[in-house]
């Protein structure tokens, strides 16, 4: 790890102050990724500027029904969250599919938002990578790339984005709230995340020297789950992962969001097959049109073409049990 | 070099380190508080599993000045019936992760007694059954592959 200087930050103006101040300086939170890629030389701040003690770490009713979630908030406390459980079960569910119990514990709300993407040849220092290093090319694309992107890729890049928890809140309409020396802006998700084109090393809208202080979560009433598929029972990266929320009345779809996860190089909103759905009959033909709708510009390459199919059925099945639940079919899960 | 206050299995240590030392490192070369495994060092194995005022976490990657002023335990400071319910369970055989294995099945412990759910709790559900003891304990990978005996071993505590 290349040596840097430390700073820990009181406070929110500190902190922004710090970051602006400082060229090639970093913000830290759990460090449950930052560290990591530091160790690997592929993260090299001169400046790390812990944000722990800031207070951050709230977890708010909105007056319209929505919540406010610090940056700060561990993922567990978030995931085990009364408001959370009950109103948006599919953001404890996908939180509770990420990562181990450890790792939750101690990444945070902002920090999940800002992960790097898990392709091995990110982390190859020997490796082409035009994320890590730009214009070097990418390995990928031509090699090992099973767990590689289908939907919004490039010729420059095929990486995923890792989140679980990211693709919840795509699918639920967070607001990211973010602060520097100018002030607060809110950045709706859908707008926070690139896709990466010819700069897959830009992925965010976040300026280097802004720091996220809090995401806004509207309400929900639609029931939601999350339903993610990986290569074992846990503790895995997603193959591919469905949030989905899904209102039926009189057998018809009334409100729908639907988010993918493990298929681009961000939390994929499906609004394709939410236009399909919406006023469309609450049926498997509906939810297959759907995820076939949402699928088609789909890229698969030798080792990841299965995704595509993979990614309709779990549309499909993550919809199904929703729908059946609202019809009072079957269980709950 | 930072000087750091931190509270180690009880006592109150002063550390004089680097920033970029992580709490692994710091607790194993500086404290000689090798009980403490190093595995993956990158967040995979659990090996290094600590618990930080009482909640577990990956020693490799947390820095050790971001644990200033916290209460750190470690395998050294735990005295619990459940390590001689791996003994009695056989819920290691080469023993490296074991450290790791037994911080961790405390703080999950605790989590779990606190209402927290998992991946696999379904709605309504208390009980800690096998399948949310491997859900809840799959941040700590055993590959002498041992799991049996410690699902046995923290059911036994748990019970």
């Amino acid at each position: 790890m290349k040596p840097f200087a430390y700073v820990s930050a009181p406070d929110v103006a500190t902190a922004v102050r710090v970051i602006a101040a400082e060229p090639n300086a970093k913000f830290i939170g759990g460090g449950t990724n930052l560290v990591d890629l530091m160790r690997e030389d592929i993260e090299q701040p001169d400046t790390v500027v812990d944000i722990t003690r800031l207070p951050l770490t709230e977890i708010e009713e909105l007056p319209g029904g929505g919540v406010r979630v610090g940056a700060l908030v561990r993922n567990s406390h978030l995931a085990a969250h009364r408001l959370i459980r009950t109103r948006y079960p599919v953001l404890s569910q996908a939180i509770l599919a990420g990562a181990s119990a450890q790792l939750r514990n101690m990444a945070t709300v902002g920090g999940n938002l800002l992960q790097r993407t898990r392709c091995p040849y990110f982390y190859d220092g020997a490796a082409a990578c035009n994320k890590r290093v730009p214009g070097s090319g990418c390995d990928a694309i031509g090699g090992f790339n099973r767990n590689h992107a289908v939907l919004g890729v490039s010729d420059d890049c095929i990486a995923t984005h890792p989140s679980d928890m990211c693709v919840a809140l795509a699918a639920l309409d967070a607001t990211v709230e973010v602060q520097s020396v100018r002030g607060l802006r809110r950045v709706p998700l859908a707008d926070f995340y690139r896709l990466p084109g010819g700069t897959p090393h830009l992925e965010t809208a976040l300026e280097p020297d802004e720091l996220i202080t809090a995401v806004e979560v509207p309400e929900l009433t639609a029931p939601s789950s999350y339903r993610k598929v990986r290569d074992r029972a846990s503790y895995a990266f997603a193959l591919v992962s469905v949030a989905a929320a899904l209102e039926v009345t009189d057998g018809v779809v009334t409100d729908v969001r639907l988010a993918l996860g493990g298929v681009a190089a961000k939390p994929w909103r499906a609004r394709q097959a939410e236009a399909v759905l919406l006023g469309a009959p609450a049926t498997d033909e509906s939810f297959r049109r759907a995820a076939e709708a949402e699928l088609e510009p789909a890229v698969g390459r030798p080792d990841n073409t299965f995704k595509i199919e993979l990614a309709q059925r779990t549309i499909v099945a993550t919809l199904r049990r929703l729908s059946d639940r609202s019809l009072g079919v079957g269980r709950m899960a | 070099m930072v000087t750091l206050r931190m509270r180690v299995n009880g006592t109150t240590r002063s550390l004089d380190i680097e920033p970029w030392v992580s709490l692994l490192d710091a607790l194993r070369e500086q404290l000689d508080l090798t009980g403490t495994k190093k595995g993956c060092d990158q967040g995979a194995c659990g090996a290094c599993t600590v618990l930080a005022d009482g909640e577990r976490i990956n020693s490799c990657l947390a820095l050790a000045v971001q644990y200033e002023d916290r209460d750190i335990t470690t395998i050294e400071g735990i005295t619990h019936p459940i390590q001689q319910a791996f003994i009695e369970h056989d819920g290691f055989q080469c023993g490296y992760c074991t450290s790791g294995q037994i911080c961790s099945a405390i703080g999950m412990l605790a989590e779990h007694g606190a209402g927290m759910p998992s991946a696999v709790t379904e709605p309504g559900a208390t009980g800690l059954s096998e399948a949310e003891i491997r859900e809840r304990m799959s941040g700590n990978l055993c590959r002498c592959g041992a799991y049996n005996g410690i699902v046995d071993a923290i059911k036994e505590v748990a019970r």
